[in-house]
């Protein structure tokens, strides 16, 4: 056992586990940020996706130890205080969840696409977004959703 | 201050009071349980009854009781009911029994009239109160939209103000169909209103069972092997007993299961366990070589189960200008739900009773399984349902809450969180059956279909054997029958269950017949259907919005096939092939759909989205393969599901208007696509594909054949 300091959210947190834990354990099981799903454990899926300095990455890959240098943690809790993220707000209006267990990885994963690239083409969307599973099949909504997100924002831009 | 209106067919019981500490004594007191809260403000909670995988319950069953109760939808929260089916259930299988299982698409359908008239019942009492509070007849009383009414007299009184006069009528009527309202009068239902949980799917506060966290809680997980029925002996009990934070080792028949201080702990101890598995009934079991003893099963000359008789099948084939004989093949295929099963329990430490929190599509017995393993009473175990991670099916079968059980009972009174790995959930996973579908078909001298003969060759009973029946399809002559093989394989309802690979058969089967008689697939249906309006009219309707009678660009070509699931759906899709790779594009899907009333419309084109896609998962990649009884797949880097880049640019769903009661639609689209995707296939090839999945190198094959 050993004591990491992590940035999460703009807040740091103290934890204690054995070194080699995931990242996903870490945020799911020992500091209740559940929102972040664990699904395959080998980088296959995308549920565990949050961002690292601003960067998508799976948690699910990621060691405990080599985020405790300050290195700025963002899970879906720390989007937005009220859930208003335009992403967020996007994906409401196009209905997109169904049993919504992968969502918070597709959010994240999108909020990332947008943060580098305002407005994507379906065919990049479709790129970037591809290491996300859905079982439940909302990818159609999904796409919407980041257009909708992507318009949004420009608008507020211009 | 609250009241409760209960509505289990005895007489209600009424709470209203200020003191908080009463009401929670009042409500201890209750044995009748309830539907609805009202609080003085104004705001209304309604139960749901269902299970919430996806398919929307959590607001459609609240919606279709809020219509009646002539609720403010804006003033609406929902909640999960308490687990108890004598309250809560809707009706059973079995004639005035009840049921809480969300499984079949039966949510809405078995919920209609449940919810209506509950929400009647509720509305009643508020009326009832308010005649008495202002001394006028009931019968001059209205209501809308959280209002009560009184026209004479101008009188207007809200929900919530009416909770201090609130009285209980001495006998709540039971309604009838005709008291309740017309649909062409809904105020909510069609309309599309916004599913109520969405927004804390999107901010991550939804809570799935895998998210319990509880003081003092406990990790517990199970090395099950990847042979089904297969004994584990292990031979380093000590080794994982020393190593840090393991708790104890509990064995089952099938499994090992470790107990730990923390998941990483847990499941590192689980990858250290050295187990000698025995022999069991699936060993020697190769699922791609099975085929030719099922082909063997199928040319026996006796019978299986006979499941229809219509006509005389015999007699038409002996009088018969031609005949037709296909044989369909369907691997086995995978939930691959996106939470991995899991359940949190924690037993009493006088061993009396129990607190369950799970994500489950619930089942005949409420407390799924967990009163017979710790001997007490189903009122002594309480369930907490959570949403569900994906269900499918899988999740209406309770293994995993009764594992997680075992491992509570012995670690009582501490929280037990059980979870399944991925690799776990993929090969100790319960699969839809492997099957053969042996079709004989024959016409008459004009081409029109006289006999249609099914034989279904595998395991698990209805779970290959269920739609065979063509109630739709105007054919005198219908034989079908079930052969057993079984081969000691886990085996699982999975999303339309034997709509999948018998749906696949038939609707493939009737393509073969009309390229072979030169006829339009369209032409052939519209025939077969003459005696059944409501599916004809989802056929004229799809031929219009795909354009059917349109041909297809040079390279692509558009196949149909038709589905009954409780609801009636005609799709057509329009693929094209990549003859180097034997990869398949679905470019379009389009659906016309007969549900009866729709409660939300939006949702409903959602699960034909969701439908359609999960078919076109399984149907183009989707396959668990067994070698000697043992699964080969473990995750999904070797059970691929769809993703994004394979979608169709659309799937258009058009809904036709109905006032008949609500059918299912979680699984009218799913068996749909096999038989579209094989169809299309066919006029754009002249190829049949008759083995699921259409991997690549089949897709070669047939091309090459």
């Amino acid at each position: 056992m050993a004591t990491f300091q992590l940035d999460i959210n703009n807040t740091k947190l103290k934890v204690e586990v054995t070194e080699g834990t995931s990242l996903l354990w870490v945020l799911r099981e020992h500091l209740g940020l559940t929102g972040t799903k664990y699904s395959c454990g080998i980088g296959q899926c995308g549920s565990c996706m949050v961002h690292i300095d601003n960067g998508p990455m799976r948690a699910c890959l990621l060691q405990v130890e080599n985020f405790a240098e300050g290195q700025k943690i963002k899970t879906i809790e720390g989007l937005s205080k009220n859930g208003d993220h335009p992403v967020q707000k996007a994906w409401i209006e196009a209905q997109a969840p169904q049993c919504g267990y992968c969502q918070s990885g597709q959010i994240m994963q999108a909020v990332a696409l947008l943060d580098a690239n305002p407005n994507p083409t379906t065919e990049e969307i479709k790129t970037h977004m591809n290491g996300i599973l859905c079982r439940c099949g909302t990818y159609l909504r999904i796409i919407k959703a980041v257009e909708l997100a992507a318009a949004s924002q420009s608008k507020i831009e211009n | 201050m609250a009241l409760f209106i209960g509505v289990s067919g005895i007489l209600p019981q009424l709470i209203s009071c200020k003191d908080p500490k009463k009401i929670k004594e009042q409500l201890a007191q209750q044995t009748l349980t309830a539907w609805v809260k009202l609080s003085e403000d104004g705001e209304i909670t309604i139960y749901n009854p269902a299970a919430e995988m996806g398919q929307g319950s959590m607001t459609s069953l609240p919606l279709l009781f809020a219509e009646e109760m002539d609720a403010d939808w804006s003033k609406v929260k929902v909640e999960f009911s308490p687990q108890e089916s004598e309250v809560y259930g809707s009706p059973g299988w079995a004639p005035g029994s009840k049921l809480m299982f969300t499984v079949g698409s039966r949510t809405t359908n078995s919920y209609y009239q449940v919810m209506r008239k509950a929400g009647g019942q509720a509305r009643y009492v508020l009326m009832s109160s308010a005649a008495k509070h202002w001394e006028v007849p009931i019968s001059e009383i209205t209501t809308s939209k959280s209002f009560i009414i009184h026209e004479k007299t101008g009188q207007r009184i809200s929900y919530g103000s009416l909770v201090p006069f609130l009285e209980m009528p001495e006998t709540l009527p039971v309604f009838t169909e005709e008291q309740l309202k017309n649909p062409k009068e809904f105020q909510l239902v069609g309309k599309d209103i916004p599913r109520t949980e969405i927004p804390a799917k999107v901010d991550g506060s939804a809570l799935f069972a895998i998210d319990i966290r509880l003081p003092g809680m406990v990790y517990g997980v199970l090395e099950r092997g990847n042979l089904h029925g297969s004994k584990p002996t292990l031979t380093n009990e000590s080794e994982i007993l020393a190593m840090e934070g393991i708790l104890r080792i509990i064995p089952l028949d099938y499994a090992i299961g470790i107990v730990g201080k923390t998941l990483e702990q847990t499941l590192n101890a689980k990858k250290s366990l050295k187990i000698n598995w025995s022999k069991s009934k699936a060993t020697g079991h190769n699922s791609q070589e099975v085929y030719t003893t099922y082909e063997k099963i199928a040319s026996q000359k006796q019978s299986g189960k006979v499941i229809i008789e219509k006509g005389d099948f015999p007699k038409a084939i002996k009088t018969a200008s031609k005949t037709y004989k296909v044989d369909f093949k369907n691997d086995y295929v995978y939930h691959a739900q996106m939470e991995p099963l899991n359940a949190v329990v924690q037993v009493a430490e006088d061993g009396g009773s129990a607190e369950v929190w799970v994500g489950s599509q619930q089942g005949p017995d409420t407390k799924l399984g967990v009163p017979k393993i710790l001997d007490i009473a189903p009122e002594n175990v309480n369930v907490h349902l959570q949403y569900l991670g994906g269900g499918f099916g899988r999740r209406s079968m309770n293994d995993f809450v009764e594992e997680c059980t075992i491992l509570a009972k012995e670690m009582e009174p501490l929280p037990v969180k059980l979870i399944w790995t991925r690799e776990d959930d993929v090969t100790y996973g319960a699969f839809r059956p492997l099957s053969l579908q042996r079709l004989i078909a024959c016409t008459d001298a004009n081409g029109t279909v006289t006999g249609f003969s099914h034989s279904v060759i595998g395991d698990g009973g209805n779970l290959v054997a269920s739609a065979v029946a063509n109630d739709h399809y105007d054919i005198p002559n219908q034989f079908a029958e079930w052969r057993e093989a079984s081969n000691g394989i886990r085996l699982k309802h999975w999303r339309a269950v034997g709509h999948g690979p018998n749906k696949f058969a038939i609707e493939c089967m009737l393509d073969e017949i009309a390229l072979d008689q030169g006829l339009d697939p369209l032409e052939l249906r519209r025939k077969l259907m003459v005696k059944a309006p409501r599916a004809l009219a989802t056929l004229e309707k799809v031929a219009k919005i795909s354009n059917w009678n349109t041909p297809s660009v040079n390279g692509r070509a558009k196949g149909m096939a038709f589905v009954e699931h409780g609801s009636l759906g005609t799709g057509v899709c329009e693929i094209s092939v990549d003859r180097s790779t034997g990869n398949i594009k679905v470019h379009h899907f389009w659906i016309a759909l007969d549900a009866g009333v729709v409660v939300q419309p939006d949702n409903v084109k959602a699960q034909m989205e969701g439908g359609i896609i999960m078919g076109m998962s399984s149907v183009l990649k989707e396959q668990i393969t067994i070698v000697d009884g043992q699964v080969q797949q473990s995750n999904f880097h070797d059970y691929d599901l769809l993703r994004m880049q394979d979608i169709p640019e659309s799937i258009e769903t058009a809904i036709l208007e109905s006032t008949e009661v609500p059918e299912g639609v979680g699984e009218t689209a799913t068996p749909m696509v096999a038989c579209a995707i094989a169809n299309a296939f066919l006029k754009l090839t002249g190829k049949p594909l008759r083995h699921l999945p259409f991997s690549p190198e089949r897709v070669l094959q047939a091309l090459n054949s």
